[in-house]
């Protein structure tokens, strides 16, 4: 388990004074001009060291990513733009970070945009999230006021602002390209990569989209060194990470914990255990909805890590569990998360837009019974067509689910329309 | 998924003087030229004043950020925050349905509102006062199940909590929003498991709860006088330099015109026996397009229509609203003033519509204007619906 002088978010639960003199007691805000002064090399290749990746869900490395800007400008400024658009079902770690520990943040953009030559950073948070817009808000305006950013930001001569902007409830926008076109007073729908956007993406501009947690550790990782955070966790899947736990756990919660901390150790710790005891687990969808669902025999021995969550031919997403207990009826959790993504396809591509809302429609009645047993079979199918065949990944997401489903519970899936079809309780529901 | 205006329509829609303020100063946080990344913060704004989305709110809003109704109108139904109906005068109740929630009760929550409010989602109650709808997930999992009630989370929801808060809002009561469970936030109830070393004095409530508080315009209209406006961005100065890029031209054809005009006032500058500035690079566009607004002739312009009775301009195809109250503007009242353009009018024109560039070769106003002073405009309308112009 992760030691209190480890963690970089130690006011997650905003109990403690949120303001900025709150976060400079806590160490942050510390010595960012020297930070700075090291160049923009050092701050990449620290990162780089530390092995930090992405805390959206694809987990690319943070460093690398930030090292494929234009090192010249070709007259354009560049622009860093942080993913704020949090929505995936289950995730819930990085509203924690800007309700209360918001200076992390705004000092990790301060620090990640000079590391890349940004101009200024947008912030792009989801419209529901009023609230947090305006704690952040708050705590940028503070930011200003003591010259941390802006003109001349912590007297270092280089002149960088820090923008919030919101959304209007896609879930879409969480998507990169689509968060472009959103930031741009467009409907957000994705675009065709390449141009990827550190060539051309926010108004034709070189541009990087981070995660807010990536961004927001930043600061932490390059004041104690690339080599501490690459120590915590196994190689590969370094660092600390924001953990949630929703559902049938007894004490849900938000919580930072090291990397590769085992599923179990992290829901009985934190998580109070699972509501009736271990025994009574079915299944945990590891990372937000877009992650193939882990029934519950091969939770015992899994690793909360990118690695880890594929072995179990699963994802590590963003790192928000999704807990359900034997009392759940798991093809109906699936299939809200069918009716979820049917909602939030922008419709651009018809293999996503007809394909949502027809596995959709078959989950609904797989979830009554009423259909027939090779339909099964025909939904994995059309899952695959839509798989891969789509510009952004929410085709895909949309099809792990329900592949998850089919691979763990099929059983399930068949007993209920055998039921359904004969009148009798199945085997199964007899238990 | 369908999203239309809605039957009835408010007359007009104009922002409060303090929301007007607002709004212009969100614009300043995006380039030059780029205003329009402000028009989900001012739709959304003018949500918050009226409740919902009307037509002239959102034709209110495209015309503030030089935008055309339809691009507006395309962003206020994509966007599923915007509520293009009417909703609840006191409160417009959004229960989260996703997965997590749904397996902690939301269901139930639902059925609350069903029974209290409307049968259907979006439906105004009896008295006018509530309207609900189910969300997809509003991203606060581990306090599920949940719902948002104007601007603020109503978190570990039971079905007797939310009945009470509804009551609560139709007495007119202001709510305390966060945690019915009395959780501080998203701790595990049981108390921490982290963060027990952090030093400090512990604060009353939550970053959300806190502001949600001291400001109490949870579920109240939005007139922009709750706080004071800030705008710190303003004084870095840094703007005026981003915006440096707004003036690269943007398609093959505008950098070609802006290269020529470019030539042409250097030129110009070298025949005047000033020392011409060698620019490059970035520094050469902005210049080009400097240019380009000079460039042509203005045409001769009336300082009032003639016998105070303009033409109806909007008659010549690819004219609305804007466009005449633009060329009204620079003196342009009738047919016969158009139709007399020559080469270098209709060259000044294009550069000088702002918001509007190139239209009037794009559009053919001038052999539009010419039917209609020689052959009349019954016969231009004929004419025009087969395009035949």
């Amino acid at each position: 388990m992760l030691n209190d002088q480890d963690r970089i978010f130690t006011n997650i639960y905003g109990m403690h004074d949120r303001s900025l003199k709150g976060a400079m007691q806590r160490g942050h805000w510390d010595g960012t001009a020297a930070i700075l002064g090291n160049g923009r090399d050092w701050i990449i290749e620290q990162v780089k060291a530390s092995g930090l990746r992405g805390r959206g869900g694809a987990g690319f490395p943070t460093g690398l990513k930030w090292s494929f800007m234009p090192k010249q400008s070709d007259g354009r400024p560049s622009f860093l733009v942080i993913n704020a658009d949090e929505s995936e079902p289950g995730t819930c770690k990085d509203r924690e970070i800007m309700r209360h520990d918001p200076h992390t943040l705004i000092e990790g953009a301060l620090i990640a945009g000079f590391a890349m030559g940004a101009r200024a950073a947008y912030i792009y948070i989801r419209g529901e999230y009023v609230r947090e817009k305006e704690a952040l808000q708050a705590a940028i305006d503070e930011c200003y006021e003591a010259g941390l950013i802006g003109k001349n930001a912590c007297r270092s001569d280089y002149a960088f602002d820090v923008y919030l902007h919101h959304g209007a409830g896609a879930y879409i926008c969480g998507e990169e390209t689509a968060l472009l076109e959103s930031l741009e007073g467009k409907k957000g729908m994705p675009r065709m990569k390449p141009p990827f956007p550190a060539g051309s993406g926010l108004y034709g501009c070189p541009t990087t989209v981070n995660n807010v947690e990536s961004i927001a550790v930043v600061p932490t990782i390059l004041r104690r060194g690339g080599a501490w955070f690459a120590g915590i966790g196994r190689p590969n899947n370094t660092g600390v990470k924001l953990f949630a736990m929703s559902g049938h756990v007894n004490t849900p919660c938000v919580v930072e914990e090291s990397m590769s901390i085992s599923m179990k150790e992290l829901i009985e710790k934190h998580g109070g255990g699972v509501r009736g005891g271990w025994k009574n687990l079915k299944a945990v969808i590891p990372g937000g909805a877009s992650c193939p669902v882990i029934p519950a025999h091969m939770c015992e021995d899994a690793i909360m890590d990118y690695d880890g969550m594929r072995e179990k031919q699963s994802s590590f997403g963003t790192a928000c569990l999704i807990v359900m207990d034997q009392q759940t009826d798991i093809i109906k959790a699936i299939a809200r998360l069918s009716k979820f993504f049917k909602h939030e396809s922008c419709g651009q591509c018809t293999p996503c837009r007809e394909g949502t809302s027809w596995m959709w429609r078959v989950m609904d009645r797989l979830v009554k019974g009423e259909a027939e047993v090779e339909e099964i079979d025909m939904l994995f199918n059309v899952t695959k067509q839509v798989e891969g065949h789509t510009i952004c990944a929410l085709g895909d997401a949309a099809a792990w689910p329900i592949q998850g489903l089919i691979r763990h519970y099929r059983e399930e899936i068949e007993d209920r329309i055998k039921a359904r079809k004969s009148g009798r309780m199945g085997a199964m529901a007899a238990e | 998924m369908l999203r239309r205006l809605h039957a009835t329509q408010p007359e007009s829609f104009a922002f409060t003087p303090a929301n007007r303020a607002w709004a212009e100063a969100q614009i300043t946080k995006y380039p030059e030229g780029r205003q329009a990344s402000a028009v989900i913060p001012l739709l959304f704004r003018a949500q918050e004043q009226e409740g919902w989305l009307s037509k002239p709110a959102i034709e209110y809003v495209a015309d503030m950020l030089d935008m055309p109704y339809i691009r507006v109108l395309e962003v206020a139904s994509f966007y599923f925050m915007f509520q293009l109906q009417p909703t609840g005068s006191v409160a417009h109740i959004q229960v989260c349905g996703t997965t997590s929630c749904m397996i902690m009760g939301s269901e139930n929550l639902i059925e609350v509102c069903k029974h209290k409010i409307a049968h259907h989602p979006h439906e105004l109650s009896a008295d006018g006062k509530f309207s609900w709808e189910e969300v997809e997930c509003l991203g606060a999992c581990a306090n599920a199940p949940m719902a948002q009630i104007g601007k603020d989370y109503y978190e570990d929801l039971t079905e007797a909590g939310l009945a009470r808060l509804i009551d609560d809002l139709a007495a007119g009561k202001v709510l305390k929003p966060g945690s019915e469970a009395g959780r501080f936030g998203a701790e595990p109830a049981s108390g921490l498991t982290s963060c027990t070393a952090t030093p400090g004095a512990r604060e009353e409530h939550n970053g959300t709860v806190s502001r949600a508080v001291s400001v109490g315009d949870g579920t109240r209209r939005i007139d922009g006088s709750e706080v004071r406006l800030s705008a710190p961005w303003q004084v870095s100065g840094q703007m005026a330099a981003i915006g440096l890029m707004t003036a690269r031209p943007r398609s093959a054809v505008l950098q070609q015109a802006a290269a020529e005009a470019a030539k042409a006032a250097s030129a110009a500058a070298v025949a005047g026996g000033t020392s011409a500035p060698v620019a490059g690079g970035a520094e050469a566009a902005p210049k080009a397009a400097e240019s380009a607004e000079t460039a042509g002739q203005k045409p001769v312009a009336l300082a009032a229509a003639r016998e105070g009775k303009a033409d109806d301009l909007q008659k010549i195809e690819g004219i609305g609203p804007v466009l005449e109250g633009l060329l009204n503007g620079f003196g342009i009242f009738h047919f016969d003033q158009i139709a007399g353009w020559g080469e270098a009018e209709i060259a000044w024109m294009d550069a000088n519509l702002k918001g509007f560039k190139g239209r009037v070769s794009r559009d053919r106003w001038v052999v539009q204007a010419k039917i209609i002073v020689d052959e009349g405009l019954d016969r231009f309308l004929e004419r025009a619906k087969t395009n035949n112009y």
